[in-house]
Formats: structure tokens, sequence, C-alpha cells
């Protein structure tokens, strides 16, 4: 049935592919085909070296003495290089600390770290030749754990507190109260594409570096500063990563800084890429918590005082960890009000690898903190865990105003609370209720597998808190056969921030996204950029490819009014054409009518979040734009004769805002859910008494498999806008639907406290292997046998 | 002396392809492709057989199987003969996609991209075996799973892949894929040879002897060769510790190796019979144990690995050996001293030794079997992942009841000692005691008189002991009751009371 005659084909209706639209991935095609090109995949340049890093092996050591004549000696070695060789700083520090050498000379910190780099003329003799060296080593006392480093008092810095209210006198006056300590594993990014950087020298001394990297910029600035170089003798380019996760913020510095340095010092391009064992040693990772609660609440479980004392494992630097434990800190209320609070947080130093920026960024850990607090509470007053939740809630959205309960630990107003409605949807949705008391009563008939169930809500705050940060540059240029050449300072490392901001594009030309070009990332086109990170992209690089599209269109707009006689107000792209009065223009007209007409086609854009202001001395401002919103509710089983424990059934619902791509939004969701319950699940990192982390491959370090995906997982977007004035009211979406995983610990948890008779709380730290299941099921049992 | 050809020579993407003598036969497949040819769709991710990345299909037209396997750890040389497919050899003739990638792209089934190549070369294998091998009707979702175990994907939850397997099957076939096929096995089939391979260069040997003297021959002179099965192994001593490998000598082509027999109560696996092939003889016959081998490696790793090379590698952690031991097993090994027989367990002497003499390999492996469908035999593999995890914990338990009494039992472990082991202590509290769960309780603490394990990166020697003990509870409660024991695998019924 068609109730209106055909438009001719030269008419669309709508565009292909704009704000809102379902498009794959802009790379799809050259995905599945394999023709995607990744940095390793760029052809060598004749000529090409190889490097391999030499690595030491001691956690903490002097270094008395490095031989080479072994390396020297070795097939195809062309060169040795260590920090005697750089011409500039010695550090490639992302904060300028100076405390993250490229070649450690003197003292190693961590085992795994990088000594010197063999140049070879393939990557195994440079591997086999990095393994000759002969090193003599004094060791030193290790501080390996955030035990050790918390009872010798090592950190970074002075522990940093904030907070609200008075928690030590609500706490003394509180009619129940409960302490605990609560652990969490790191996490290896595991990206598929290890770390490499690939180095071409060029004029004047001039560098071009290809890099796996979600910070061109910082890539830059390592290999200035190490080389002694201004930074526009430095270009970095990189079109897309295989995967980044956080794990390629600051650590292709190093890989990047060498392979330039080896260019530099022989003239020929250089490559270096970490073999997979290599990249676990020497990459950071996310870091490990130790989190220590006193919690003061009432007969309905609303939290009247609380205390965190949050201790993170840092390892041998600085990198990001006082932004990340910063985060955790913003995030160790989650979506609960807290009227009278101190965060702590401790910055433990160790003698391990240097901890990094991972999905969340600390936000996870401080989030699984409290969400441990509510079970805790939960099962003390015998309640549901979820309704001490939905009494801890902030004040919802448009009454928050006077209720008294929506100023965040850092002094903050919540104005934009969803939780509330959202849980209410998804209990609705996923049948939770109902579930809930099924599953009780499966759990009284089944004496070896038990089941649980955990509804977990996500409040997220978006924006660098570092906010100097939350700026971006975009740069497009329109071609006199309407062909649109798109660029900006945001990074593809899968999540799709190319296709969403060629979106954006495309609708603000209301032109097919086929009209606009993607182009790799490059410091020469957009200088001075923050990492793709925060969850920012598109929010950020979004308004500033917006911004560059209207002031092109604005300039179009003006031509077109005086070409048609009209005013510019006149002037209106629809889909495929633009109306000017009466006349009617292509974009491949109007292109070219303004070249002619001598008038720009080309044009930056630039954004800078509004409203934003964090400071850190007083613990006080504004430091996110917005929050994102989210909740799931997972369905778990465990066997308690060996703890062995998988996901049945998970339920999600998470605010996107008005997704700019919901295929794209959903996968993110789906991936980060997986992601944060593989950390809390089975994903393990294991260091050895000496320091070295034995869990340094996929052999032994178990992400999720594809059988690990629950049989039944049910996702859906939030169906509200953003009521910040963000992109097409859009909502970041990269991060925090890492954080519905914690459902799936705490749906553990239930299964576990099921032995109990639910008289108990099984206190699970994560990530919960069976071996940890098990013992805490052991360790519940003793407890209630105990009474 | 059968004829021997000196050179390698395999189909790649459909076209002859001879591999250069100057190639060294420890370069794998991977790096062949990536560095030598130029054909970077294939990708490293772990470069040991780990992520899938680099997965590839290979087509053996006589065993009529499409096989995904990891290119990273398969030596050049061990392709002579076959057909190999690549990512950059699915196009159709005027760039079409294959339904796989066509499917994939559809679902969202890339994000980052990088793991996408492996995962369409593993849907690849598994659309065309289901087409061309088979009754062309889509797996089940638990079938789709087991194939994909071998590929990770960082980015996507796996959902959107799983859609995609699902999926490729609803699109029309291609003719273009059907004559392809057809024209690759033609053009396989040719390229087998009936000549033994010694190729020889500057940077290594490989042998491929096609017959059982010829090997006895080769290690009569070449004592400290190294033999290949699978190489699913030897090749991580090459990509992770560096080892050079300089005399290799592969079993997969002698005849008398490959075969795989099931008589009157006795199945004998010849050592370069690969898990997949024997799987669903030895499924039919104990289903345990086909649940075991679905979790052992992936996909990828059963298409490459042999039950010999799991047994001759003497690894405590290596899954097989447990099983074969519950079941009484006799290891045949040969050499230039001749043919001897021994009790599976016996061969393993300590860590990382074996009773194996100079030159000896091993050849067989020989399994009681009397009856179908023994499901007395249950294999417990506790891990930290499900799918393609090493076991933390191996328990193999073969009990014969007999009126209510313990009439034998052969209970074997791996990961709680040096080497996989028998519990005979626990097994002499059990027989000829009541089957009861006071004997059970009475046996446990035996244990500890069979077993020290050791703590490592996968569990605890605590755990390990606890759960070692727990699971001749569960044996106990599957034995005599209709409890749920089970999470995945046989037995397994909680996902079907969560579907419904």
């Amino acid at each position: 049935m068609q109730d209106t005659a055909p438009k001719p084909a030269t008419t669309p209706t709508r565009i292909t592919g704009g704000v809102g639209d379902p498009s794959p991935h802009d790379s799809a095609h050259k995905h599945v085909a394999g023709t995607a090109i990744y940095t390793d995949d760029i052809p060598e340049p004749p000529g090409t070296l190889h490097i391999a890093l030499g690595l030491s092996t001691r956690a903490h050591a002097e270094v008395l003495a490095l031989d080479f004549s072994q390396v020297h000696a070795a097939s195809g070695v062309v060169a040795v290089f260590t920090a005697a060789d750089i011409p500039g700083r010695n550090d490639v520090s992302p904060i300028g600390k100076s405390d993250d050498p490229v070649f450690a000379t003197g003292l190693v910190e961590h085992y795994g770290q990088s000594l010197f780099a063999v140049a070879a003329t393939s990557m195994l003799a440079a591997r086999r030749a990095a393994r000759l060296a002969d090193v003599i080593y004094k060791d030193k006392p290790a501080i390996l754990t955030v035990d050790e480093a918390m009872d010798a008092k090592s950190f970074l810095s002075d522990p940093y507190t904030f907070g609200i209210g008075d928690p030590d006198a609500a706490l003394a006056a509180a009619p129940h109260r409960l302490k605990g300590r609560v652990r969490m594993g790191g996490q290896e990014h595991f990206y598929l594409e290890g770390q490499v950087a690939l180095a071409i020298p060029g004029e004047d001394g001039d560098v071009t570096v290809h890099s796996s990297t979600q910070h061109p910029t910082e890539i830059q600035h390592s290999v200035a500063h190490v080389l002694g170089l201004p930074f526009n003798a430095v270009t970095v380019e990189v079109r897309r990563m295989g995967g980044g996760f956080g794990g390629k913020e600051t650590q292709g510095n190093l890989p990047a800084a060498v392979a330039a340095l080896v260019a530099a010092k022989t003239g020929r391009p250089a490559k270096l890429r970490y073999d997979r064992d290599d990249d676990f040693e020497v990459t950071g990772k996310r870091h490990d918590f130790r989190i220590d609660y006193d919690v003061g609440f009432d007969a309905g479980g609303r939290i009247l005082g609380i205390t965190f004392e949050q201790a993170a494992r840092c390892g041998m630097s600085f990198d990001l960890s006082m932004a990340i434990c910063d985060r955790a800190m913003f995030h160790a209320d989650n979506c609960y009000f807290l009227p009278n609070v101190r965060i702590t947080s401790y910055r433990c130093k160790t003698n391990t690898v240097s901890n990094t920026a991972f999905r969340g960024f600390g936000g996870p850990q401080g989030m699984a903190g409290i969400e441990r607090v509510m079970e805790a509470i939960a099962a003390k007053l015998g309640k549901d865990p979820l309704a001490v939740r939905r009494a801890n809630f902030y004040a919802a959205k448009g009454k928050s105003a006077g209720s008294g309960r929506s100023l965040t630990p850092y002094h903050m107003e919540i104005e934009d609370c969803i939780i509330g409605e959202l849980t209410d949807e998804l209990v609705r949705t996923s049948g939770y209720e109902k579930r809930r008391a099924g599953i009780r009563a499966w759990n009284a008939k089944s004496p070896i597998l038990k089941r649980g169930i955990s509804l977990t809500p996500v409040k997220f705050g978006i924006s660098f808190t570092n906010t100097l940060m939350n700026q971006a540059g975009a740069l497009l240029h329109l071609y006199t056969d309407g062909s649109l050449h798109l660029n900006h300072g945001g990074t593809e490392m899968g999540q799709g921030l190319f296709q969403k901001v060629a979106q954006v594009v495309a609708e603000e030309f209301q032109c097919d996204l086929s009209n606009v070009k993607i182009t790799a990332t490059r410091t020469d086109k957009v200088p001075n950029t923050s990492p793709t990170a925060a969850s920012s992209g598109s929010d950020l690089n979004g308004m500033a490819a917006r911004e560059a599209a209207r002031t092109i269109k604005m300039r179009l707009a003006e031509m077109l009014a005086v070409e048609a006689g009209t005013d510019v107000e006149a002037v209106r792209f629809i889909p495929g054409r633009i109306i000017a009065g009466r006349r009617t223009f292509t974009l491949p007209e109007a292109a070219a009518l303004a070249h002619a007409r001598r008038i720009s086609l080309s044009s930056t854009g630039y954004y800078a979040t509004p409203k934003i202001h964090w400071d850190r001395a007083s613990g006080k401002g504004r430091p996110f734009f917005y929050f994102a919103y989210g909740a799931a509710v997972t369905e778990s089983a465990i066997d308690t004769l060996t703890g062995e424990n998988r996901m049945l059934r998970v339920d999600i619902l998470h605010d996107a805002g008005r997704s700019l791509n919901p295929a794209i939004d959903l996968g993110q969701i789906e991936g980060g859910f997986i992601q944060g319950a593989g950390w809390l699940t089975t994903e393990e990192l294991v260091w050895d008494g000496k320091g070295r982390l034995s869990t340094h491959a996929p052999s032994t370090y178990k992400i999720p498999a594809c059988s690990d995906r629950p049989p039944v997982m049910n996702m859906s977007l939030w169906h509200g806008e953003n009521s910040e004035d963000t992109i097409y009211r859009s909502k970041a979406v990269g991060e925090p639907p890492l954080m519905l995983g914690i459902s799936a610990l705490l749906a553990l948890s239930d299964a576990v406290a099921s032995v109990g008779g639910y008289a108990g709380d099984a206190a699970l730290d994560a990530p919960a292997t069976p071996e940890r299941v098990l013992m805490a099921v052991q360790a519940l049992k003793t407890r209630v046998a105990a009474g | 002396m059968a004829a021997t050809r000196d050179y390698v020579v395999f189909l790649l993407n459909g076209e002859r392809h001879e591999v250069p003598r100057s190639v060294p036969p420890t370069r794998t497949l991977l790096e062949y492709l990536r560095e030598d040819l130029g054909l970077k769709g294939t990708k490293e991710g772990c470069n040991e057989g780990d992520c899938g990345a680099c997965t590839v299909v290979v087509m053996e037209p006589e065993q009529r199987s499409t096989l995904a396997v990891n290119a990273c750890i398969l030596l050049v040389p061990m392709l002579d003969g076959k057909s190999v497919t690549t990512v950059d050899g699915l196009f159709g003739p005027s760039g079409e996609l294959h339904p796989c990638q066509q499917a994939m792209l559809e679902c969202h089934g890339s994000q980052c991209g990088f793991c996408t190549p492996g995962f369409v070369m593993s849907l690849f294998a598994m659309y065309q075996d289901v087409m061309e091998y088979h009754d062309g009707k889509p797996p089940t979702k638990k079938w789709i799973n087991t194939v994909l175990a071998g590929n990770l994907c960082r980015c996507t939850g796996y959902g959107s892949i799983v859609a995609a397997a699902e999926r490729m099957f609803a699109l029309p076939r291609p003719e273009w894929d059907v004559s392809r096929q057809a024209v690759n096995e033609f053009r396989a089939i040719g390229l087998r040879s009936k000549a033994s391979l010694a190729v020889k260069n500057a940077n290594g040997q490989f042998y491929a002897p096609l017959a059982l003297v010829e090997l006895i021959e080769l290690r009569r002179i070449q004592p400290d060769s190294i033999i290949l099965g699978g190489a699913t192994d030897v090749c991580l001593w090459a990509n992770k510790q560096l080892r050079p490998l300089p005399i290799l000598i592969s079993t997969a082509r002698v005849g008398e190796l490959q075969q795989f027999s099931h008589g009157v109560g006795r199945m004998r696996i010849g050592a370069a019979v690969t898990y997949e092939a024997a799987w669903s003889t030895l499924e039919m016959v104990w289903p345990n144990l086909g649940e075991l081998i679905r979790r052992l490696g992936s996909e990828q790793v059963r298409n490459s690995g042999t039950i010999g090379g799991n047994i001759a590698n003497g690894s405590p952690i290596g899954d097989m050996p447990p099983a074969l031991m519950a079941l009484g097993s006799t290891l045949v090994l040969n050499g230039p001293e001749g043919q001897r027989r021994m009790p599976l367990e016996e061969f393993f002497l300590a860590y990382g030794k074996q009773d194996r003499k100079p030159g000896e390999f091993v050849e067989a492996v020989e399994v009681p079997s009397h009856e179908t469908g023994d499901r007395r035999l249950r294999c417990y593999k506790i891990s930290k992942r499900f799918d393609q995890d090493i076991s933390a914990v191996l328990g193999c338990f073969y009990l014969h009841i007999d009126n209510g009494v313990v009439t034998s039992a052969r209970i074997a472990f791996g990961g709680m000692a040096g080497i996989p082991n028998r519990a005979k202590a626990v097994e002499a509290a059990l027989e000829g005691k009541p089957w009861t769960m006071a004997t059970v309780e009475a046996a446990l603490p035996k244990f500890e008189e069979d077993f020290q394990p050791l703590s490592d990166a996968r569990a605890s020697k605590e755990y390990r002991m606890l759960t070692a003990k727990n699971l001749l509870v569960r044996y106990f409660h599957e034995m005599t009751s209709d409890v749920q024991t089970r999470l995945v695998g046989d037995g397994e019924r909680i996902i079907a009371e969560v579907m419904a």
C-alpha cells in the first residue's frame, strides 16, 4: 500500500546515515575483508629496522653493569641503544614527572622495565638478541602489594581527602554500623592489537611516527622531548587501533619514543611492536584496590554516615594514577546520596609496572566499593539489596532542588538523576521480583548448584576531571565536487567514533554519509589535542566537527542568499539539496560556485565543554558536565563443590541520551558489560613473590570467551535525552556500561549467600574465580555453623 | 625407502604456491604470510594459539573437512600438500563478500576489527563444513560457542558475532563459492604427493616421512630430533622461548600413526590422530570424554593437536592422560630398538621426564573399550574459564559398582602433581566397599596421601586439594542421584531452565 505518489529519485526525503541512524562501523567492510590497515600492516619502507626491548628481570635493583657483547654478536643485530644515546630527555611520563624513563639507568623499579633496545633486521633477530645481554643487578627490597605499601607508607603523594558533612558524628550516632574491607584485582587491557609504532625519518631531522595510540599529541610530545626536537618536527598519525580501552592513552609513548630514537640515530625507518608477553610485562594495567569502609545506617538501610579509605596500587611511577585515584573517589557514591561522608585515597607506590588508564579510569573501583556496602547493609538488615539501593538514590531529576538529597561528596548538585525511574523500568522488564523469589525457591531444592541475582545501577560522571582537557578541534574540507573530507582530534579504537562524527557532518550538510570521507588522526591536521578518553570522544569531537560544518554552511548560505536574491535565513539544507529562496542547489553545485566566487571551503571547528570547574585543593566544584546512567540485572549460578560459576541471564537498560547511532551504542554497552564482568570474574592477574607477572599471556590470563556470554542477554536504550546541550543531546557511552558488570560479581555474591541461608554477607572479593567463590562458600559455611 | 621431495608446495587461496627453499623450516605460517608474502589480513594477537586472530582455513580433501587453524602455531612445511585459505582470499570474483563476511557486517560483528579476520575465518570454516560436508542446517548456539571458543574478542561481548554465525546460513550461498570450493578440492587433490618430505637448508631440517619404518630410521640417525604432531606446543618453544629447533620430524603423514581403529574390546589411537579426528568416536563411547575434548584447547587447537602429542610431551596439565589412565590405557612406544608397551601411567616418571629411550617415540595408545555410551567415566575439568583454558585440576573417575559394592576404581588427576597421576590411596579406600556417602567421606582424607599439589597462577594448593576431594563427592552424586551438578556440558540442565 502506498498512500503518496512515489517521489522522484532525485529528491530524497531523508539522507542515508544521518544522526540516529544505526549505520555499521565505518570500517566494517574493511574489517571483515581483512583490508583495514593497522600500524603493523603499513607496508614497511625498505631497510626498516625491527626493535625489541631488553627488560629488567628484577623488581627493584641497582643495575651495576650492562654487557652487550653477545647482543652485538648475534645474527641480524644493527645497533643497541641505551639511555646514553638519548639526545633529549630520558622520560616519557605523560605528566612531566620525569619518572618514566625510556631506558632505566642505575635503578630498575619493576620487573619488565625497559633497559635498552636492540635494532635488528628482523623482529625475531631483535627478540633473540635482546635476551643475550648480561645484566648485573644488586637487589633491593621490593614493595609489591597494596598491603605492603600501606604498611610501609610507600605513597606517590600525600593521601587526598574530600567529603561533606560530619561522618564521625553521624557514625557515632547511627543505629546500625558496619565495617568491612573490599578487595578487587587489576585488569589487563588485552587489546587484540598490541602496542606498536613505526617511525620514519624525514628531512631536517623531522620524524613521522605511526603509532597505535589514543593520544597522538602526547606521542608527539614524548618523541620531541626524547629527541630534543620542537613539537613541529614530529608528526604522529593513527588511522585506527585494534582496541585501546585506555591502555593506549599513555602506554604508546615508550614504543613510539624508542622507534623514533632508532630512526633518528640510524636514519632508517624503525618499528617496535611488542610481543604479547612483553606487552603484558611492560605496560600498565587497571589499578587493583583495597577499600575499607565504615558505614552507619538506619533501619530502612538509609546511609547516615560513611567513610572510605581507598588504597590503590599505582606501581613504580605516577603515569595517570593521580587522576585515576581521584575518579575512584568521585565514584565512591555511585547513585547514592551520602549526607556525611569522607573519602580518603592512598596512592601506593610499588615495585610493579606503573598502572594506567583503563575504561572507567578508577570509577569502577570506587563504584564496586559502595555496591559491596549496599550488599552488606542488606545482609545485616535482611532486606533485598535493591530496596537498600532505592532508599539511598539521589533525588530525581526535577525534584532535586530543595530535596536536601542531591549534593555529591565533591559539592556538585546532581540535577539530572534518572536512576530511580530507570531502575523501576528495568525491574519491570526484567521480572526481577518474581525471578528473585523463584531463585530462592530453586536454591532450596538444589544442594550443589546455587543461583543468585543482582541489580546494580550506574551513574558515571562525564568530562575529564582535569578541566583543561575538555576541548577539541576538527578540520573539514568541502571539495569542489561536493565531497567532504573530515578530520578531528579523536582517535578510532573500535568504538565507532569516526562514524558518529561523520554522521554529525552528514546531518549538518544533509548529504549521505558516503559523501563524508573519514581520515586518519594526525597531529599536523588538528593540533594540541586531548586523548580520546574519558568517554568524551563523540561529545567533544562531534561538537568541534559540527562547528566546522556550520562555519562552511554559513559561508555557503551567505553566498547562495546573494545568488538567489534572498536572506541568509531563507537558505535551508534539506536532504540532498540546498534551498535558497526559489532556487535549489546541490552540494556539488554550491561548492563549485563558492570556489568560483573565491570563498573558502575549508574550516576548523573548536569546542570547549561549558559549565565545568574543579578546585582540587578545596575538593569543591563541578567536575562533570553531566552523568550517564544505566542499570543491569544479572542472574548467575555457582557450583558449591568447585566454585565454578557462570552468568545465566542479563538484562540491561542504559542511558545514551538521544543516541547518535543506536547500533554502535548497543555494541558499546554489550562489550562494556562483558569486559566489566570479565574484570570481576575470570580475569586474574597473578604476580609471583619476585614481582614477576605470572599471567603474562592469554594462556594464563583469561578474558571472557564466546560461551561466557550469558545465554539470555536483553539490552535496551533508555528513551530520554541529555538535559545538557551536548551533540544532538546524546550521551557518552564508552565507559559507563563497563560498570554494569558489577552486577555479575554481586549475583555470584547472592548465590554464595544462599549457602548460609541468606543469613550473612558473602563478602565475595574480585575477581571471583572458582577459587574465590569456593573459599567464600567455605568461609560462609564456617561462619554460619559458628552462629 | 619412498621417494622424497625437498621443497614445500601448497595451495594458497586457490593457487599453487611453492615455498622458496631458503625459507627456514621453523618459519610459522603467520610470519610467512605477513612478512614474506605481504598478506596482512591475517593478524598476530598473541603468537601462541590462544586468541585466534591469525586463524586461517586448511582443507584436506581426503578428510572431507575444512579446518580452522592458528597460523602462528603452524610451521610452513606442515602445510605441504594442503589447501590454505586466508581472509585475503575470501572475495568473490567481483570483490563480493562471502556470506560469513556479509553476515558479520550486517550484524555489527566488528568494532576495532583486529580480531575480525580470525572470526571470519572460523565462521568460513564452519560455513563450508556445514554446506559441503554436512546437511547445510544451521548449527545450534552451543555449537557456535564451541566453534568460536578459540577466537577472542575484547570489544563486542560476542553477541553480534554469534548473531552473524546464525545469519550467514540465512544468506544465499553464492554460485562462485560452490565452484571455488570444488576447484580448490580438485587442485588440492592434484597436489597430494606420494613422496615423503625432507626440507633442509642452512636454518634447519624438516622431515615428514610416510611410513613407520622411515620414521624409525630417521630417529635412529637423529635421536635428538624433535617430533612434531600438531606442533601446538612445540611452536611455543620457538615463538616464546626462542629455542632453536634444528631437526624436526613430523608424524602427521606417517600412515601407521594416522590409524584410528575401534575394534572389539580395544580402541587404538595412532599418535598422529588429531583430537578432531577422534572426537566423535570417543564421545560416542565415553560421553564425558567427549565433553572434556570439547573444552580442551579450541577448535583451532583440536584441528591441529594430536592425542599422541598430548601424551608424549609429558605435561602435568595435559588433559588426555588422566582420562586415558582412568580407562586403563596402554602406551605403545616404538623406536630403533623396537616396540614397547606399558601402562600409560608408567610412562610419566617425574616432572619433564618420561620413560623414553633414545630415538623412541609414541606410536599409539590403546584403550580398553567394551560398550558405547559408557557413563561410568566422568571427567571434571576445573579452570578459571570454561572454554579454552588450561586445567587447574582435572579429575577423571572410572568406577565399577556391582550390587552396591565398588568392584574397581580407577581415578586419575592432572594438575595435582608434577605428572598426571593415579589416586591410588583413594582407589584402595573405595575398592571392595559399599558405594555410599560414608565410604566416600572415609576416602576423602586419602587424597592427601596421593597428592601434594603446588600453588601457581591457576590455583592455590589448598583449592586444588579441596576441589579434588569435592570432585569425588560430585562423582558420587552423579552416579547415585538426579541432583544437578554441572554448569556446563554433560548433565547441564540449568541453561535450558533459564531459556524456558
